[in-house]
């Protein structure tokens, strides 16, 4: 059996691995590379528990296949805090409790993170829009929508406040 | 069983040598329908044929006769061209109705097409718009309507060997305007319980000249009714030409009974998304004078 090599970069690391034709990213992530905090809920794109980011965009990494990542630059949840400092969406997260089994809070974390990215003072009706295609089974949702309203908040107030120092 | 195998040909005709040399072979760009087929053990290809690097197949190109729109362009990046959203903004829409934010950004309207459900959300927006595509094969190139790739759930008209390159879209004509819209039970990641596209023209005193209305998820395959939009053609979308079109709606719609929605909501339901797809259009084409 012969494997497929996969040159790429991993939350800004170059990595490499051996995969093969019909494995998904996920399980490459996974398995492979030990980087297990992207989960397989549904497996079908539906959940949301395997996004991670693909050269920018967020993916379900159930749903892309792991020759695929040749070249692409990955960044999973691994990647999100720098070293033992939360980002503030994780640290929202724990501040409004917006988790409770905690499978679902690695997709919605990179998932909120990619919105704020792209529209700093996102509505309600914006968060839940775009965090339609992650799944939570424990939370009811209103504590994940408050910890990312915040969380844009603070990201706003620290943008400002380094605006007016500088 | 012999190892799937993984491919990324640098040109059409090493795509449709692939895609002829195994009858197995499937087409990879967005991988949405695709990946979950082949999980679920509905689809064991023989080879995937990641057609991402061929060139033009991702990305949008606007020229006097309209666009032209690579296969394996992700709906998202639909949104992001501001001259298509705003010739086609009824199209744009349907693409980034399908899925999710994650889903959206791999999956393709080609890849909607292709995968032939009569529930795809942006195949009523193309065939309305007059879609066409390009369909590459060993035997050379041709142009297919929109309307006539598939042929029943899960079944195109592709022969062996051929693939979808390019969808095109004509310029919007002046005073043209259109929509899509679909009802679900919920408000996202859901499947279309009916579907209505429709691409329309006014003249300068707002009648009605030109009216294209598919439907989805009421038939086999999208369906074109062409008396429906005959009924609106002469008329400046009175109530009573709404009704007449909306009749026709009814008539053509053959539904299923399913776990989405009855065969006698569903025909219902067709004629009043139909009233209110034709009015969005038509603001639409009324703003674009």
């Amino acid at each position: 059996m012969s494997k497929i090599a996969v040159t790429t970069s991993i939350n800004g690391d170059p990595a490499e691995f051996l995969c093969d034709a019909g494995e998904t990213l996920l399980d490459a992530l996974r398995v492979t590379m030990g980087l297990t905090g992207a989960k397989e809920g549904c497996g079908s794109g539906d959940c949301g528990a395997c996004t991670v980011m693909m050269d920018g965009e967020m993916v379900c990494s159930c749903l892309v296949l792991a020759p695929e990542a040749e070249g692409k630059s990955i960044a999973t949840i691994e990647g999100v805090a720098e070293g033992s400092v939360l980002h503030p969406v994780q640290r929202k997260f724990l501040e409004h409790g917006a988790l409770q089994c905690g499978f679902c809070t690695p997709g919605f974390i990179v998932a909120a993170k990619a919105l704020i990215e792209k529209n700093p003072d996102p509505s309600e009706s914006e968060i839940r829009y775009w965090l339609a295609g992650n799944l939570c089974r424990c939370t009811g949702y209103d504590k994940i929508v408050r910890a990312v309203a915040d969380a844009a908040a603070e990201m706003r107030q620290d943008q400002n406040s380094q605006r007016t120092a500088a | 069983m012999p190892q799937m195998t993984f491919h990324t040909p640098a040109t059409h005709d090493e795509v449709a040598a692939l895609l002829a040399a195994s009858a197995g072979a499937r087409v990879l760009s967005g991988g949405t329908d695709l990946i979950v087929q082949m999980r679920s053990g509905r689809n064991a290809p023989s080879a995937i044929i990641d057609v991402k690097q061929v060139a033009g197949m991702i990305g949008v190109r606007m020229s006097d006769s309209g666009f032209a729109i690579g296969a394996a362009t992700p709906c998202t990046a639909l949104l992001n061209d501001s001259a298509l959203s705003a010739a086609w903004p009824g199209v744009v829409e349907a693409a980034n109705l399908i899925g999710s934010v994650q889903v959206r950004n791999r999956a393709t309207m080609a890849g909607n097409l292709c995968n032939a459900s009569p529930a795809a959300d942006s195949v009523p927006a193309l065939i309305a718009a007059g879609a066409t595509c390009v369909v590459v094969g060993p035997s050379g190139t041709r142009e297919v309507a929109a309307s006539d790739i598939a042929v029943a759930p899960g079944k195109t008209s592709l022969a062996p060997g051929e693939f979808v390159a390019e969808i095109r879209l004509p310029a919007r004509p002046a005073r043209g305007g259109d929509a899509y819209l679909r009802s679900i039970p919920r408000t996202e990641m859901d499947i279309a319980v009916v579907g209505v596209g429709v691409a329309l023209v006014l003249d300068a005193s707002g009648t009605c000249t030109a009216a294209r209305i598919a439907l989805g998820a009421v038939a086999p395959t999208a369906l074109l009714v062409d008396e429906a939009g005959a009924a609106l053609v002469g008329s400046k979308l009175d109530d009573a030409a709404l009704e007449a079109m909306a009749v026709a709606v009814r008539a053509a719609a053959k539904p299923i009974d399913d776990k989405r929605g009855t065969a006698e909501y569903r025909t219902a339901m067709a004629g009043v998304l139909a009233k209110r797809v034709v009015a969005i259009a038509a603001a639409r084409a009324r703003n674009a004078a």
